[in-house]
């Protein structure tokens, strides 16, 4: 049998039976969208065609166009690839790291957390896509065996193996997320009045019938899906930062870059996943799912990850003193004080000491300030790769070469586009997906339920 | 009747340890002094062995213009000084022909020695204090069965810190050389022993300051276990042991940051300064997962012998199943650490760092990869199933190969800056390492007969108790 202690909190709050989870989480995709959505959705796509239009341009007359020159050759570009992908780590380090840890507020956030992920993964592999300047040549990254004479990929690089990885992830992360799905898309199948409707959703949904063994077969997939994703999360982050620190640049070769990577990773991807959370429960009303404690969890893991990468860059600034190596410690002592020491400050104050409010119960359960820190979180990883990347390039071994990095207007417009992309794909899921994964919710009504909480409590603790 | 099967288990265990180790007597009771006095006698006698026939070998070879006796020849000292100067000080005797280095590290054999066992002992009582402020800290419930012997486990590292400061006081009054940057004059530029990386690592790497540091561990640490523990006690008969339970999650909390900086510069200090030129920051961490995934092993195992005596029936199958995940999960984290360091290094190739690896790639290679093999693929292979993981000969199996893997780990991390190609793994070796887990389960043992092995008004407790997965 299953016990809970009474002193944990109950997940779902109000008096809720099986129907009520249904009926809410079924809402937003069976109504009209309100006018406000539509506004946002507008802004977005306003946003991701003029992204549109700077990739267009990029492609059309060749990266020349951004603001690169030859001492910084990646800023923006490699920035906004590696601050998309580490965004892109919450979802499945939620659903699955979660859920091998058993964690079951992770129930009422995987679902939006994983679509998250998968978009966001779509906004990273952009990057490396237009960074080629030949982008219909792309199928060259792929080590396929080719008639045009012995051109191999280069196995040695790890851009290479940022393909493997981050293809491997994101096919994995969709299949996890679609298995997720199905019975709750049967749910709306079910639910559903008019015929194309229904139609649409009986095919999404696989025939599922909810029968005692499609449940047995569901929980085995995921749990397969849970183990093979957990080493999928940390490779991903791990090999991104493995394009820096293979390298024999002072700034980008160190040792602790693969776990301080993917604690980043995690630290921004929480990050995101407030912000939208907190904007989808008071939209759709999901306050007695999405609950207080669901911010409040994710708080905690976002102070833990950015104190874990707090001391990473302690560590950093540590040991290049300590190295003794005249370029290392001048690397570092460039980040901290030199022309690009705004940056450094800016990551530093974001990412290492605004967490630290989380320490107080009153601001972590606060949702205007939770939403503020989750913002400014994201602000200060953007700035931690821009950090990385261009302080330890615009600077080399020869003073006579050092140079500054400024973005053209297609850098940013490509950025803006991304985030517009971004916001689309969220917007467009938020109307048509059930945003809480329902039927896994359902399994922990009776356990977590407040109501559930309120009977066991008053019928002693059995 | 828990007393009595307890002692019994204890004196069991320790009189196995004493009888295996053959350089112990059957002192139950005598503890610490006798072991320590005893371990540390007989790595004597071995060393001196070891260094008459280092010497010996000098004079037969004729290699050197000087006499065995180096004090007594100035020529000896430039030679000495030249070879320190040059960078790659700690490896391979063999090169620079080095006598006064080849002597120190002869020397340092039994110092060496103790402090990989010391380590390494400290390293679990240490990993077992951090995955029991883990649980406060993460409001777990299914694991509250098993923390009192976590708690025991603590108990052990007052003994491991205090006899690494007193290392370091000898080290500081040059009675060894485990710590390179403690020798006379490295960082003085008059002195014939410059060296000029390591005087710019005198802001951190000095005497009083490093002793200080040292002192903050061990306040901060065994404080914590003390107070953990005394807390924990005190949950039986406190009035309101929710609030009881909050203050020992934020208690853990504070502990827990306290332990993220000193585990990384723990490890700086005692480890990575042994060879002081070389640096990783990664380093730290990598040290830390070591030290987590032996303290795991060896509660398990704690576990499961306390089990076969009869005691812990509240542990089921699915705590056991849930311990060996655990055990499984960190031996891949510490493969991913280890493989990060070494690839980054090994693919950089880099002068200042990759020396590290070239000490451990020559002498050491067959011990490296061994060390690799038995903390990766042998829990990968053995834990992986849901079966073997319920399966306490499985469970053992994995846990032996495991303790002798990290053990091998903090050995391959110390030995060859310290003793070069001196090293060896045999009696003595073994002996400490009994003497040490002898002396630990007798701590661990009287710890865990001194109060119930259910931490009652737990509030977590029964949850613990229903675990069922």
């Amino acid at each position: 049998m299953h016990y809970e202690a009474p002193i944990r909190k109950p997940l779902i709050i109000g008096d809720k039976s099986y129907h009520d989870i249904t009926v809410d989480i079924a809402r937003p995709v069976e109504t009209k969208a309100p006018r406000s959505w539509w506004l946002v959705f507008g802004i977005s796509l306003a946003a991701f065609l003029w992204g549109i239009g700077c990739i267009l341009y990029t492609i059309g007359v060749g990266i020349g166009t951004w603001g690169l020159n030859k001492t910084v050759g990646w800023a923006w570009d490699i920035t906004n690839f590696v601050w998309w992908v580490g965004i892109g780590h919450a979802g499945t380090l939620i659903s699955a790291v979660l859920l091998l840890f058993r964690q079951k507020w992770r129930m009422s956030i995987n679902r939006s957390a994983e679509a998250m992920t998968i978009f966001s993964v779509i906004q990273a592999a952009l990057f490396p896509g237009i960074h080629m300047g030949r982008i219909w040549l792309a199928y060259f990254v792929m080590p396929i065996p080719n008639q045009f004479g012995s051109l191999w990929v280069n196995f040695n690089s790890p851009l290479l193996w940022d393909v493997f990885a981050i293809s491997t992830y994101f096919t994995v992360s969709v299949v996890f997320w679609y298995v997720g799905l199905i019975p709750d898309f049967a749910m709306i199948r079910d639910r559903a009045i008019r015929p194309v409707t229904k139609h649409i959703y009986k095919i999404l949904s696989f025939g599922w019938g909810g029968k005692a063994k499609h449940w047995q077969r569901f929980e085995e997939v995921s749990l397969v899906l849970a183990g093979l994703a957990t080493p999928l999360v940390l490779s991903v982050h791990t090999i991104v930062s493995m394009d820096f620190a293979t390298s024999v640049i002072p700034g980008w070769h160190t040792t602790i870059f693969p776990p301080y990577f993917v604690a980043g990773a995690i630290f921004s991807g929480f990050a995101m996943v407030n912000t939208l959370l907190i904007i989808v429960r008071k939209v759709f009303r999901m306050e007695d799912y999405i609950t207080i404690q669901h911010i409040e969890m994710m708080n905690i893991i976002i102070m833990l990850t950015g104190s874990i990468v707090g001391i990473a860059y302690i560590t950093e600034l540590f040991i290049a003193w300590y190295s003794g190596v005249e370029y290392e410690q001048y690397a570092f002592l460039n980040r901290a004080t030199g022309p690009y020491w705004w940056a450094y400050w800016s990551m530093m104050t974001c990412n290492v000491f605004s967490p630290q409010f989380m320490w107080f119960k009153k601001l972590r359960t606060s949702l205007i300030f939770s939403f503020i820190i989750s913002i400014v979180v994201n602000i200060g990883m953007w700035f931690e790769r821009f950090v990385i990347i261009v302080t330890s390039l615009h600077r080399d071994y020869l003073p006579s070469s050092w140079s500054m990095f400024s973005p053209s207007f297609v850098d940013i417009g490509i950025f803006i586009g991304t985030i517009g992309f971004f916001f689309v794909l969220f917007l467009l899921y938020a109307r048509s997906f059930p945003v809480i994964a329902q039927a896994e919710l359902k399994t922990i009504l009776k356990s977590s339920g407040e109501n559930y909480k309120k009977l066991q409590e008053k019928d002693g603790h059995h | 009747m828990l007393i009595g099967a307890v002692s019994i288990g204890a004196s069991f265990f320790m009189g196995e340890g004493h009888h295996e180790g053959g350089e112990h007597t059957e002192n139950h009771e005598g503890g610490e002094a006798a072991h320590h006095g005893e371990g540390e006698h007989a790595d004597h006698v071995e060393a001196n062995h070891h260094e008459e026939a280092a010497h010996g070998e000098h004079a037969a070879h004729g290699d050197h213009p000087y006499h065995a006796d180096p004090s007594m020849n100035d020529e000896f000292h430039k030679t000495a000084s030249r070879a320190t100067r040059e960078n790659n000080h700690f490896y391979s005797a063999e090169e620079h022909h080095d006598a006064e280095h080849a002597h120190h590290q002869v020397q340092n054999k039994p110092w060496a020695n103790l402090l990989v066992n010391n380590f390494f002992f400290l390293a679990v009582a240490l990993g077992a204090l951090f995955f029991l402020a883990i649980q406060y800290a993460a409001q777990a419930g299914w694991a509250i069965v098993v923390t009192r012997v976590m708690e025991a486990m603590s108990q052990f590292l007052v003994i491991p810190v205090l006899i690494m400061i007193v290392l370091i006081v000898l080290g500081l009054g040059h009675s060894h050389h485990l710590w390179h940057w403690m020798q006379e004059g490295i960082m003085n530029p008059a002195s014939e022993n410059y060296d000029e990386i390591i005087a710019g690592k005198e802001g951190f790497l000095n005497g009083p300051f490093y002793i200080a540091r040292s002192v903050i561990y061990l306040i901060g640490w065994v404080g914590a276990a003390l107070l953990l523990r005394k807390m924990s006690l005190k949950m039986a008969t406190t009035a309101d042991p929710q609030r009881h339970w909050v203050k020992m999650r934020n208690l853990s909390a504070g502990f827990l940051v306290f332990f993220a900086v000193t585990s990384s510069t723990s490890a700086w200090d005692w480890i990575m300064s042994i060879d002081t030129h070389w640096f990783s920051t990664l380093f730290g961490w990598y040290v830390f997962a070591g030290m987590f995934v032996s303290a795991l092993t060896v509660l398990t195992m704690l576990v499961l012998f306390l089990k076969s005596i009869g005691l812990l029936p509240e542990v089921n199958h699915s705590h056991i199943q849930d311990l060996g995940k655990f055990m499984f999960a960190f031996s891949i984290f510490w493969t991913y650490l280890w493989f990060s360091q070494f690839m980054l290094i090994w693919y950089s190739n880099i002068p200042e760092e990759v020396t590290y690896y070239m000490a451990r790639w020559g002498e050491y290679k067959g011990l490296f990869f061994t060390m690799v093999a038995m903390n990766f693929l042998f829990p990968v292979l053995i834990l992986m199933s849901r079966d073997t993981k319920r399966n306490y000969g499985f469970l053992i199996t994995a846990g032996i190969i495991m303790i002798i893997g990290h053990w091998l780990d903090v050995y391959i991390m110390v030995t060859p800056g310290t003793v070069g190609s001196h090293w060896s793994i045999g009696l003595v070796q073994l002996g400490t390492f009994l003497g040490y887990a002898g002396l630990f389960l007798f701590v661990v043992f009287r710890s865990l007969a001194k109060a119930k092995l259910m931490p009652e008004g737990h509030p977590m407790l029964q949850e613990s108790k229903y675990h069922h997965i």
